[in-house]
């Protein structure tokens, strides 16, 4: 019996398109656009001037908080101007935009680092690495890493979770990389456990991603502390509560986080990471990013630097098809669409997806015929038809009592929903004024 | 970007395949089975009938959207057009055609317009139209044509009765249940459909296929249907055991009368039933014993109708009682 | 028979004798004081219950005035200075006389000179676009075109024109309530004086980027260029981020920055034509008068 979640859920086609695909490195981009803001919590600080040469790897803006993170150089170059570019959601904002020295040996060169098992760090010094080299979380919440292994005294750590489940359609990087590095993931779940500490770490993966599993079922063979734990097929398996409840069947209390079951969840691109923060000081410079669309000639995957303009991709994989109607940042199911490739790759970015006129366009919006649908695939309890109802009519009173802020925005409700109501624009549209309003309050 | 703009929207990017018409039509399918029976016992009337309802429901609904309220017309959404079917499998085939109209004029005028359209509606469109026309011209509704094989004429109701009226006369005048036996068709007549009835409800196989297609393509879930047959066999079976002349089999009172063509086309209804799984089971629950009480101490021979437009009442207060559970909590008995 | 009906008069006319007891004692123990000037302001407050006040209501306002001593910031836009007057006079306490405003919407970018390059789906409202996305153009400052500012306003002063997708006030109705700027999700509407003849003139724009950008973006984009700040006699035009701004208590509506600016994004409304119109035509025939004598 494969594990699952038992409330609600979808099965959308996978579209896995770029599964066999081995991760290629990105050529080298000329310009790199770096926003100071990829992840949540406070926007990093520039530390940097126009006309500055910086390294690779050198901070070109640094953490400005608790919940911040420092920002890295990823590659050597000089700064040509720090301006307002625009992003994922067409506003513009604040980036460091460094023209790459297309002569550095740095950037030229590419070093394969052989596999390095020994742990010669204590675990402060781990924290300290981790913080240091702007890890966050690579799932797609960009949550600075080391904010969240940083475990209160009050809470009891049991297990290391290890999100391997990449349920969104199309997408297939943390795939590749599963298949592609799993003896240096594996060795940095060693890492965590060892530095957190916690005696027990489950990786999950999904049904589909079968090499996958073979793999890690055959590197852990010996390892008695890590298991793999095989995941039915179904979104939003990834998400982390709902992963949490599907391999240890605890249910993270409402508006409450893993931790409060004794639980850490970590992506297994962000343990890679880790893995090479720790074993050679390289801080968070490049991802995997999944280029794909069912037109596109070449749909690929790629190490990607930070900062590459998303237009520079696209070029690489054959240009934009005809009768492309969108362009996605991230997942089809949560992803953003922009409005122009001129758009950055952010440390948040898993994938870009171009999708054509068949598919682009939503239907049109009907009545709603109270048929439940949404109410039976929430995978979090919720009545999507009641909450949008209640945003749009202005009773947030009423819409936060009915719990819309535990929703996490999978999609799925607006995905099964027949009249083609916009639920979650209007559930995220009240979640933002019951959030301001609760702030007011305080 | 080539030709036509980019598009921008908030996620999701992907939909299923799910939409309003392809439900709609769905049980329009569903019901083609019982209205072929139909159209084999009772002949010319059942196509004329059905065709009046479903063309003055469509075209009521038409012109109260276009010339009444003024807003966008959607007659092509598939839902009147069922509830011109559903009205019409639930009257004579002998009725008037004006009465038919005005049986539509009040589904879609009253019952489903004037509370908002489609969705906003309370009360089962097609079964409150025909309540209305029970109440107002009790005498036609009641008039039921004996059920002919290969009734092609078009005469006058003949006045045959239903099983359950039948029964329900018999026993108020003092005869047992054995001795009228021999008026009640067989329970195979009673699957098949050769008996006395409203258009729709006669055949239980055929609504039951129907009803079988309907839960293999998701349109409905089984909680209903199972749980309102099971409630009024087990309430009419235990008073059947109890004084089997004086109270009928429960097989005679599932398959007869409109138990069936209920269960699985009216209490289904999406816009008029709970959202929630145990919403639904408390639903059918009340259904079923409203009928059975009504079958089996009411002044009237059929109970479904009006089983479903009360427990229809009470659905938005079984939403708000029976909401689903939310993640991260542990139900504490919590009625509010 | 008589008895019966005498039964049945007697029990009604008792039950009608008990419930107005029950009133009269409830209405006298639950009696609340309220002072009578409450209602008597009430009364000459438009009953519009808009909230432009700051209160919830024109009750509530109309309590409000009673009981503050100071009542000098306190105003009914949509009464005016009228209302506040007869209200001060009665309850023998100062106001300050406020002049009128009206909404402004400073986007001028209509279909025509704010080219789309997106086609936006969704919900039909702004509060929501401007919360995906930055819109349908390329400017992210301007009107989405979705038309909350429309739906806000209770005394129908605003419609929105289908042509150029963007919002008009009419000042007449307008009483400055301030709901539509609440509304706008991105600050567009503005309340500015509404002076002698509903004379106005104001920056239409808000776009903040560098003059290039702005341009390509709109054709009535303000570009910072600041000619307007350097012809300006009363130093009333101030340029922050590429944006010029008119103060409204300074600018005396000479229209000097008006003929000045090169995107032509500044608006003046309800002027007469200038009388330069008519000494441009003269020197035009002029200059026609004197080149046909030339050739022959």
């Amino acid at each position: 019996m494969l594990k699952t979640f038992s409330k609600g859920g979808i099965h959308p086609s996978g579209n896995k398109i770029t599964s066999t695909k081995e991760i290629k490195r990105f050529p080298l981009p000329k310009v790199v656009v770096v926003p100071i803001s990829q992840h949540i919590g406070i926007p990093s600080e520039i530390i940097v001037e126009v006309k500055e040469k910086v390294k690779k790897g050198q901070i070109i803006a640094k953490s400005s908080g608790f919940v911040s993170t420092n920002i890295h150089s990823p590659v050597a170059g000089t700064v040509t101007k720090l301006d307002k570019i625009i992003d994922s959601r067409g506003y513009k904002k604040q980036c460091i935009v460094i023209r790459t020295d297309l002569k550095d040996v740095s950037n030229l060169e590419e070093i394969e680092y052989a596999l390095k098992e020994e742990i010669t760090l204590t675990p402060k010094e781990i924290f300290q690495r981790i913080s240091d080299s702007g890890i966050v979380g690579l799932g797609g919440a960009t949550f600075p890493s080391h904010v969240k292994l940083s475990v209160k005294e009050d809470k009891k750590l049991e297990c290391l979770v290890i999100n391997g489940v990449e349920c969104e359609p199309y997408l297939t990087a943390d795939h590749r990389l599963m298949i592609e590095k799993t003896r240096e993931i594996v060795v940095g779940i060693k890492i965590l456990m060892y530095a957190l500490p916690v005696n027990k770490a489950i990786i999950g993966i999904e049904n589909d991603k079968k090499n996958a599993i073979q793999s890690f079922l055959s590197v852990t063979k010996n390892e008695k502390n890590i298991d793999v734990a095989v995941l039915k097929v179904k979104y939003p398996q990834g998400s982390e509560k709902q992963l949490v409840k599907a391999l240890l069947k605890r249910e993270v209390p409402k508006n409450g986080l893993p931790l409060d079951v004794g639980v850490v969840v970590h992506n297994v691109g962000t343990i890679f990471a880790i893995y090479q923060a720790v074993q050679y000081n390289i801080p968070l410079m490049e991802r995997v990013v999944t280029v794909t669309g069912k037109k596109l000639e070449n749909p690929s995957n790629y190490w990607v630097k930070i900062g590459t303009p998303i237009k520079d991709l696209i070029k690489e994989v054959g240009g934009i098809p005809e009768g492309t109607r969108k362009l996605v940042n991230g997942g089809p199911m949560m992803g953003k669409a922009i409005k122009s490739t001129d758009v950055p790759i952010t440390k948040g970015t898993s994938g870009i997806l171009v999708i054509s006129e068949d598919e682009a366009s939503r239907g049109e919006q009907q009545n709603c015929i109270r048929c439940g649908k949404c109410v039976y695939v929430c995978p979090m309890g919720l009545e999507p038809y009641l909450l949008m109802n209640l945003s749009e009519k202005g009773m947030y009173e009423k819409a936060f009592s009915e719990d819309i802020l535990t929703c996490i925005e999978c999609g799925s409700c607006s995905y099964v929903c027949p009249s083609n109501r916009p639920l979650l624009d209007f559930i995220r549209f009240g979640k933002e004024i019951v959030k301001n309003l609760q702030n007011a309050k305080k | 970007m080539k030709n036509l703009p980019i598009i921008v929207s908030a996620s999701p990017h992907i939909h299923s395949e799910k939409s309003l018409k392809k439900i709609m039509y769905d049980v329009v399918i569903a019901l083609v089975p019982a209205f072929l029976v139909s159209l084999y016992v009772f002949g010319i009337r059942a196509f004329i009938v059905t065709s009046v309802a479903i063309i003055s429901c469509l075209l009521f609904e038409y012109l109260i959207q276009k010339y009444l309220l003024h807003t966008k017309v959607t007659i092509s959404d598939g839902s009147a057009l069922i509830t011109g079917i559903l009205l019409a499998f639930n009257l004579p085939s002998g009725l008037s055609i004006w009465m038919v109209v005005v049986g539509s004029l009040f589904a879609i005028g009253v019952v489903k317009m004037s509370f908002g359209g489609l969705g906003f509606n309370i009360f089962n469109p097609a079964l409150a139209g025909r309540v209305f026309l029970l109440i107002s011209f009790p005498v036609q509704m009641t008039m039921w044509p004996t059920a002919v094989v290969n009734n092609t004429t078009m005469v006058d109701a003949v006045s045959g009765a239903t099983t359950l009226g039948i029964i329900k006369e018999g026993v108020m005048y003092g005869d047992t249940i054995t001795s009228l036996s021999s008026k009640i068709p067989s329970t195979m007549d009673m699957l098949l459909g050769v008996t006395g009835g409203s258009l729709g409800e006669i055949s239980a196989l055929a609504l039951l296929i129907g009803g079988a297609y309907l839960l293999y393509r998701q349109v409905i879930s089984w909680h209903i249907p199972i749980i309102m047959l099971a409630t009024i066999g087990i309430m009419t079976g235990i008073f059947w055991l109890i004084n089997p002349e004086h109270y009928a089999n429960p097989l005679i009172h599932l398959l007869s009368g409109g138990a069936i063509l209920g269960a699985f086309f009216m209490a289904t209804d999406l816009v008029t039933s709970p959202m929630t799984k145990k919403g639904m089971i408390v639903f059918a629950l009340g259904i079923g014993i409203i009928t059975a009480v009504i079958r089996l101490f009411g002044a009237y021979p059929e109970g479904v109708s009006f089983a479903i437009l009360i427990m229809n009442a009470f659905v938005p207060l079984i939403n708000h009682f029976f909401k689903p559970r939310r993640f991260g909590t542990v139900i504490k008995s919590k009625i509010m | 028979m008589t008895v019966s009906v005498l039964y049945s008069v007697l029990l009604l006319v008792s039950l009608g004798i008990i419930a107005a007891v029950v009133l009269f004692v409830v209405s006298k123990k639950f009696y609340v004081y309220e002072n009578p000037l409450i209602a008597e302001v009430e009364e000459m407050l438009p009953s519009a219950n808009c909230g432009g006040c700051g209160s919830p209501g024109c009750k509530a306002f109309a309590e409000k005035l009673v009981n503050t001593e100071d009542i000098s910031d306190l105003f009914c836009p949509v009464g005016g200075n009228d209302v506040m007057k007869l209200v001060a006079s009665t309850l023998g306490k100062e106001v300050a006389e406020k002049d009128p405003t009206v909404a402004v919407v400073r986007c001028q970018g209509s279909c025509e000179v704010r080219r789309k390059t997106t086609e936006y789906q969704g919900p039909r409202t702004c509060a929501i676009s401007a919360m995906i996305y930055s819109g349908e153009t390329d400017c992210q400052y301007g009107c989405l075109g979705d038309g909350d500012c429309v739906a806000a306003c209770k005394f129908d002063a605003m419609y929105m024109n289908e042509e150029t997708e963007l919002p008009v006030v009419i000042t007449d109705k307008c009483t400055s309530c301030g709901a539509c700027v609440e509304a706008c999700p991105k600050d567009i509407i503005e309340m500015r004086p509404k002076n002698k003849r509903d004379l106005k003139v104001f920056v239409g724009c808000l776009n903040e980027d560098k003059a290039g950008i702005a341009k390509k973006a709109c054709d009535v984009a303000c570009i910072g260029c600041s000619k307007c700040q350097d012809v300006c006699p009363k130093d009333a035009i101030s340029i922050v981020n590429n944006l010029a701004y008119i103060d409204p208590v300074l600018c005396t509506l000479c229209r000097k920055c008006v003929s000045v600016c090169p995107t032509h994004s500044i608006i003046e409304t309800n002027f007469p034509p200038k009388k330069e119109k008519i000494v441009i035509k003269k020197t035009e025939a002029n200059v026609k008068s004197v080149k046909p004598q030339k050739n022959a």
